[in-house]
């Protein structure tokens, strides 16, 4: 039976990003449709998620399933028998799905709080985006991935950040090598991986992005 | 071996509550370790540094943080009475669910509560769009989890028993009207009168009590 698996995404939506990750680990075809969240989100997109109406959405023989943590778990299950997101053992997979909704909870919002932020309070975000940083790199330790030995859940969750690390340090002013040079050093070896630099936009591409919609709400 | 299991809780948070159902309806003994979150236990700081907060759950020496998580660590490790559905696609509909509780319905509901008067209609419009998605969401079934409590009830259970709560300590406040939520009324009936867990819920006139001391404290210091 063809399976059809339809992605609405935008390209530099971090929590889309996982999703691509996702699908190309698994060696799973999918057509990616570009939404347009600004002005025109698509019908499809507004019936399969009307709660939220954002993206990502996976959309597998025409049943959708939303929010991006959820859609990694529900690849991972349905695609079972090829390179398996998630460890073994219960223990580890709480600690995978602690560190992924982490990124969710703290990385999003605290990342967002510099680039997007106001000037005076730039000194509050950086402090905070640092601190968050510095879990990462402590939970990280000496492993070569969050999961240990192998690229799984956590990595995938948590690595689409790191094409903000550039924009990051730009507007904040910081150097991210210099307090965190593991997850530095993390982010490349993720990226030597097809699944992770297929998927992840360009650095730069993402701080003209930023510029722009800073530009934008700095005119309200 | 004996498995040792503690959980970090407090009386009255439905984070700890969600853990301690689980555990009852799994039928696993454990200690309870109730925590004053404000004075934190030394323990509980170095079992949680991320996040400093209960519920933890202590598992042969190892502490799992936040409320979802160790409810699908307690579900995967202890197979009786599964909590998740088998199903894919169905195990999805209930994370996603579970997280617009917390994200969305929790949030809604805690602004209305700490609402003064006028912005609190506005608030309120917001929690009963989203009770209404639930009242969808909950259908013809007995339970969020089909003819039987599932991971969605457990997550859900704190409407059964802070709604009363809620109502009582602002009187002329009608967040679950039978009338309009039908469905979400018999379940939170059903739910709360559940045997096998009837006697974790929190007494309502402490509940009322406590938050009422809480909010005469936060007045005072206005």
């Amino acid at each position: 039976m063809e399976e059809a698996v339809i992605l609405l995404n935008w390209w530099a939506s971090p929590f889309g990003t996982r999703v691509k990750i996702a699908l190309s680990e698994k060696g799973v075809e999918y057509e990616n449709r570009e939404e347009d969240l600004f002005h025109n989100k698509s019908p499809l997109l507004l019936k399969s998620n009307p709660i939220h109406k954002s993206i990502p959405v996976l959309i597998h023989n025409d049943k959708p399933v939303c929010e991006s943590l959820v859609i990694l778990q529900y690849i991972d299950e349905t695609w079972c028998n090829k390179s398996p997101l998630m460890p073994c053992d219960p223990y580890e997979r709480a600690r995978a799905r602690f560190w992924a909704d982490f990124a969710d909870k703290k990385l999003y919002s605290k990342g967002r709080a510099v680039w997007e932020g106001k000037a005076e309070d730039m000194e509050t975000a950086k402090k905070e985006l640092m601190e968050t940083l510095k879990l990462l790199e402590g939970e990280l330790g000496e492993k070569q991935y969050f999961g240990g030995e192998r690229f799984g859940y956590a990595d995938v969750a948590v690595v689409p950040f790191y094409s903000w690390f550039y924009s990051l340090e730009k507007f904040g002013e910081l150097s991210i090598v210099e307090e965190c040079p593991k997850l530095v050093e993390w982010g490349k070896r993720c990226m030597l991986r097809p699944s992770v630099c297929g998927a992840l936009p360009p650095q730069d591409k993402v701080y003209n992005l930023m510029l722009e919609l800073k530009g934008l709400n700095q005119q309200h | 071996m004996g498995e040792e299991v503690k959980l970090f809780q407090t009386w009255s948070s439905p984070f700890s509550l969600r853990i301690a159902m689980a555990l009852k309806l799994k039928g696993i003994p454990y200690d309870s370790v109730p925590e004053d979150l404000s004075n934190k236990s030394s323990l509980l700081l170095e079992y949680n540094p991320v996040y400093k907060k209960i519920p933890v759950l202590l598992h042969n020496n190892k502490p799992i943080s936040e409320s979802l998580v160790i409810l699908e660590y307690v579900d995967e490790m202890w197979k009786q009475n599964p909590l998740l559905p088998q199903d894919p696609y169905e195990r999805a509909n209930a994370r996603f669910w579970a997280k617009f509780n917390d994200d969305s319905l929790m949030p809604s509901m805690w602004t209305v509560l700490r609402s003064k008067s006028e912005p609190r209609e506005a608030a309120l419009v917001e929690v009963m769009k989203n009770l209404m998605v639930i009242e969808g969401e909950l259908g013809g079934k007995k339970f969020f989890g089909g003819e039987k409590v599932g991971f969605l009830d457990i997550v859900m259970g704190w409407l059964a028993y802070l709604i009363d709560a809620f109502e009582e300590i602002f009187p002329g406040l009608n967040l679950i009207d039978p009338e309009r939520f039908p469905l979400l009324s018999t379940w939170m009936k059903e739910f709360y009168n559940m045997p096998t867990i009837k006697e974790l819920w929190p007494a309502q006139d402490m509940l009322v009590s406590s938050f009422k001391a809480h909010h005469r404290i936060e007045q005072k210091t206005e």
